[in-house]
Formats: structure tokens, sequence, C-alpha cells
């Protein structure tokens, strides 16, 4: 019988489909008035522990709990019922008002799975909103767990998982001894939508709260941002008369080659 | 009367995008739906913007009705919204019910109308059914296994209903129908049909309500009539020629057809009102998308000042609409004595606002609204006729004016 624990991190982003701008101060891009959702990789990682859940409990080889977690302001809460919407058991939200970089968010992800010792941490490979992309990689460096990144298949066997990659090469397979790292990438799976029912049972399910410094955790930033613009507005096409022509500006205008 | 202009300055739900950012930003503090609402709204929209919106078009094209992805809502909960949650439905209120039917209509406002019907239906049952009627259809109806149909309207009686003259005359164990009824939404495709039928004498009180099922002997279908719009759904007569119903399927006590029909029709003003909300609401966005990218006259369609003018006048319509549907829709949760009326000015106003918005949208579109590549040709169809169903706006005005007048 395998019970599992897996702790799932969930980020609130600004909605992939916001036509985002930077704000007035040229500081960072404007969030105020502006749809939040989840982070549409945290989403399938919520997606892929219920799904896990589900399988074991239907071959009745065991169950899972599915614990979320996501560290931010009040407005978190929201990313979290709506993980709890889509079949999670309980919530965990660190709260912070503050900026919180990877490795902040990695360092207070780590002492939430002290307290909880799950089996697995699922994330996101990135959120959308800064691409990061390390916070994974920095949690497995911190609690010297196995990573497995970019994950496009899951396969659980006995205290083991099975992940195929998604690398720039194509595709690659590895295994890795539970308690792992997975981070997920787009084609692991699809999202469900939460049912009306389940919506409105998410209200009763538990959700903890934890302050930075219940925690212990130093969340200093240490990345500092210099400067936020917009990509320059698109220029208008020209025709090229020969391949010579062609080579020429991408030599002396354009600068690719 | 006085009540009506209490309605204290609210936030417009964030759905209207940019324009909306900035009058939200203002009126913070007040909001007319809760945080809780707006989880079962993003649900809908969300439900809508990738079932719905991608195949509006072509369902409305084709006349195709989309009963696999009905049955997709359904598992989500949509198939029952204010239905008891013992027999399958999701147990919310009228609120939380326009909520969702405006959101879903913003993918399709056809096949949104067709769920509303079939809603009311489930309601009719729910309510005023035995506890052995109930558990038999309800389970099967809130899944959308089952679709049901409601049938009041007949070639001689739509404003008029209470002019009815489909009959019921019990025979044993069975009462049989004769007559036949018109416009009816789902006729042929439905399983499940609420028939009211006379079993008395004269006016309303004569009248009793069936449920009637596809395959009952004497029940048979008109043409699929060819209509303007709500192409995605079949629309027929029910023909009944010595229709043999079952003395078990009388729904509620005779001579109450009518009062059961009339109390369905309120949340129906609600629901037809939500869903020219949608419309309104869609039609604004696909407005403000064309107006940011065409040009004329050296400058994009957005710069001029008429156009500025007539989308903060589309905004503001709309808000006074939702403002007035969703304020009847918690009269009626709260069982107001005076919501049937609220209910009818709501649902009048939407209406009627709803289509000036589509239609002011496809002005403002120039010649591309008039082209079918454009989606606001569909909007504008689909919610021209609300105006003349669920009760039509002038039998609207017939029922607020007695409150008026007595």
């Amino acid at each position: 019988m395998s019970n599992l624990r897996i702790l799932v991190a969930t980020k609130r982003v600004v909605d992939y489909a916001v036509k985002i701008r930077v704000n007035a101060a040229g500081s960072a891009v404007e969030t105020a008035n502006v749809k939040h959702s989840m982070n549409p990789f945290d989403e399938i990682g919520t997606e892929q522990a219920i799904q896990i859940k589900e399988a074991l409990v239907k071959a009745k080889t065991g169950t899972a709990e599915v614990i979320v977690v996501s560290c931010g302001p009040a407005k978190s809460q929201e990313t979290l019922r709506t993980a709890l919407a889509m079949g999670a058991d309980r919530a965990i939200h660190v709260e912070s008002d503050e900026e919180l970089q990877p490795l902040a968010v990695a360092k207070l992800l780590k002492a939430i799975v002290e307290k909880e010792k799950p089996d697995m941490v699922i994330l996101g490979k990135q959120a959308i909103d800064d691409d990061s992309n390390q916070t994974g990689q920095m949690l497995a460096g911190l609690l010297n767990w196995p990573q497995a990144t970019f994950a496009s298949k899951v396969e659980l066997g006995d205290k083991l998982m099975t992940v195929t990659r998604e690398v720039d090469g194509g595709v690659e397979t590895v295994k890795a001894p539970l308690p792992a790292i997975l981070t997920t990438d787009l084609r692991l799976n699809v999202p469900r939508y939460a049912s009306l029912p389940n919506i409105m049972k998410a209200k009763k399910k538990p959700l903890a709260k934890f302050t930075v410094a219940d925690l212990g955790v130093d969340i200093k930033p240490r990345l500092q941002t210099l400067k936020i613009a917009e990509p320059p507005k698109r220029q208008g096409g020209k025709l090229v008369e020969s391949v010579d022509d062609l080579v020429d500006k991408l030599k002396n205008e354009a600068k690719v080659l | 009367m006085a009540s009506l202009l209490t309605i204290s300055s609210r936030r417009v739900p964030t759905r209207l995008g940019r324009l909306a950012s900035a009058v939200s930003h203002q009126t913070r503090h007040y909001s007319v739906i809760d945080h809780d609402q707006k989880e079962l709204q993003n649900l809908a929209r969300a439900f809508a913007d990738k079932e719905f919106a991608p195949k509006m078009q072509e369902w409305d094209e084709n006349q195709h009705f989309p009963i696999d992805v009905l049955r997709r809502g359904a598992e989500l909960g949509f198939g029952g919204l204010y239905t008891r949650e013992d027999v399958g439905g999701s147990g919310l209120g009228r609120l939380e019910t326009s909520v969702i039917f405006e959101a879903l209509s913003t993918g399709d406002v056809s096949t949104t109308a067709y769920i509303t019907l079939h809603n009311m239906c489930s309601w009719i049952i729910d309510e005023f059914g035995t506890e052995a009627q109930r558990q038999k259809y309800l389970p099967q109806i809130t899944s959308m296994e089952k679709l049901a149909s409601y049938c009041l309207t007949e070639p001689g009686a739509g404003s008029d209903a209470a002019g009815l003259t489909t009959t019921a005359v019990k025979k044993g164990s069975h009462y049989v129908l004769n007559g036949s009824k018109a416009f009816i939404s789902g006729a042929g495709a439905s399983d499940v049909y609420l028939v009211i039928a006379r079993t008395g004498g004269s006016g309303p009180k004569g009248t009793s309500c069936f449920i009637v099922e596809k395959g009952f002997k004497g029940l048979s279908f008109g043409k699929k009539e060819t209509k303007l719009g709500w192409n995605s759904q079949p629309t027929r007569a029910v023909i009944m020629e010595d229709c043999e119903v079952p003395v078990e399927n009388l729904l509620g006590a005779e001579g109450r057809g009518f009062s059961i029909a009339m109390k369905g029709l309120n949340g129906s003003r609600i629901n037809i009102g939500s869903c020219s909300l949608g419309a309104a609401q869609a039609s604004i966005e696909e407005a403000v998308g064309h107006v940011k990218v065409r040009k004329q006259f050296g400058k994009v369609l957005a710069d001029f000042q008429n156009t500025q003018f007539k989308l903060a006048d589309m905004a503001t319509s709309l808000l006074s609409s939702r403002l007035m549907i969703r304020h009847a829709a918690r009269m009626l949760d709260q069982n107001h004595p005076n919501a049937a009326s609220y209910c009818a000015m709501a649902k009048v106003h939407a209406t009627d606002e709803s289509f000036k918005i589509c239609d002011d949208s496809l002005q403002l579109h120039g010649g591309y609204g008039y082209l079918k590549d454009y989606k606001i040709n569909v909007y504008l169809r689909d919610s021209r006729v609300h105006r003349i169903l669920g009760g039509a706006n002038e039998v609207m005005r017939m029922a607020v004016s007695r409150t008026l007048l007595v």
C-alpha cells in the first residue's frame, strides 16, 4: 500500500491572456487591476498530483494527500482556492507582501517540506511573469533531493519515479528515488475545470497560514532589477531584391549574423 | 417604488477589461458579487472561452445542436444550477445562476439560452414534483443524460398564454392530451417535456402541468424551424394526438398548471436577461478589439471621440442592465413579495438595452460587422429573440403596470 504525500507549489501571476504594459514609473509590469490567475504550469502540477491520487485510489494500491502551497500576498489565497476546487486536499499560504525571488521561495518551500515531509514536490517549470525556471532546481539543491525538470510524462513505482523530460536535444528519460522534485512542462497533462460542486466544497477545506517570520527564512532579494522597458515597436517590413541583399541586411542592419 | 432608486454605487464587474479597470479602481470597496461568486464566474467564463467561443459561428451556420458539449458542461454542474443537490443539482441561488449564464453567453448565447430553459424545467420538477418524480427524472436531467423542454406556447396562445387550448382528459390510469405547442426549444431532441394543458374550465386556473416523455403514444414533432438566430438549438412544434400520459405524471395538483408555469418563468426572466448581458458584454469586447486596430483618416477609430463616447454609453447601459438583473435575482433568492415585477422590469431593460449594445457594436465594426466572418452578427441575431420570448417585453410591461396601478 503506498500512501503518498504530494506538495504542489503554485503562484498567482498575471493571466496569460492579458496584454501587459510597463507601469508609469517604468519600474515594473503594471499589475494593479489586472486579471490574475494560477500560473499555467502550476495548474498542470496540481492536475498531475490529483491524477496520481486518483490512479492510486482506482488501482486500490493506496492513496495520496495533495497539499497545495503558495507564497505571496493575501490574494494568493484565490489561487489556493482554485487548486482546492480542482481536488487538492488542503492548502498552505505563506503570506508576504515583499518581493519573493526564486531563491527566497525555494527557502520558504524547504521550510514547508521540513514540516510536511512530502514524498514529492511538484512545481511548474517556470512562472510566466518572471520566466526564472529556478525555484524547483534551487529547492532540490537546498534539500539535496533528486530533481526531474520539464516533465512531459511521469510514472510512479515503488518509492521511485520515472520521468520523461523534454530537453533541447529531444526527449530524455530519468529515474529518481523518492522523495524528489518534479517540475512540469506543457505536455504533461491538460488541467481539469473545477466543477461547481467542487468549488463549493473547496470552501470547507483547510487552509493554513504562515508568515515568513514563522518559518525563520531570509527572503532578502539577491537580484536587483535595473530597468524594465517594452520591446521596440515593430517596424514595417522591407522587400529584398536578392539573397546578397538579404545577407547584407541581416549582417549590417539586424545585426544577427 | 422608492426602493428602486436606492441602489448605491457599485463596482463594475471586472469582465469589461480595461474599460472596467478605471471604474473599478474608484469603487474598490463595493462589489455586486463576492469572491465565491467570482470563482463561479471564472469557471463559467473559462468554459465558455474554451468550449463555446471557438465553435459559436460554426454551430450557428450549421444549425448544430452541441449535445456532447452540453453534457460536458453538465459534468461541471451546469445542468441543474438551482436544482437541489440530492438529485445532482448544484444548489446555487439565482444570483450565482445569473452570473454563470452571463459568463457562458459571452461564448455562445444560443447554446447558453438552451441550458437556461433546461434548467428551468429541472427546477420546476424539483420544486413542484413529488419525491418519486424528483428521483425518477432529475438525476438524469441534471446530468443532461436526458434533455428537457418547456411547452406552454401554442399557435393560438403566445402572449395570451392563459388562452391555451391543449386539453388533458382523465381516462382511468391516463390523461389523454390533445393539442399542439409551438416554438418549443429543444423539441425533438429532448426526452422530457413539461406540458401545460387544460384539465378544467377556461383561464389559468383550469390548467395543469404534465411530464410527457418522448416515446409516449401520440406524441410527435413538427418540422425543425428555420430561425434568424438561436440556431444551435432545434425549435419545433410539439404535437399531441390522443397522447397518453400516466396519471402519476401530473406535476403538482390539477389546476396549478399556470401558477407553476409562471413561477418557472420568473426565473426565466432573469436567465434570458442574463444571456442578453453576456451578448452585450461580448459585443463590447469585440468592438473594443476592432476600434483599436481599424484606421481611418490617419488614426485608429479608438482615437475618435464619437467612438469613445459610444463605447462609454454602451458600457453604462450594460452596467444598468446588469445591476437590475442581479438585484432582481437577489430578490428572488430572498422570496421578496415584489420579486416578479422586478424580474419583469429587469428583463425588459436588459433585453432591450443589450440588443442596442450589440447593434451599436456592429455599427462600430463598420462594413466588417456585416460580414459573417466577424462574430458580432451572431450576438445581434441571437439576442433579438430575447425581447420576444420568456414573456414578450410587452407582456412584461403589462405585469409591471398592473403593480403600479393597483
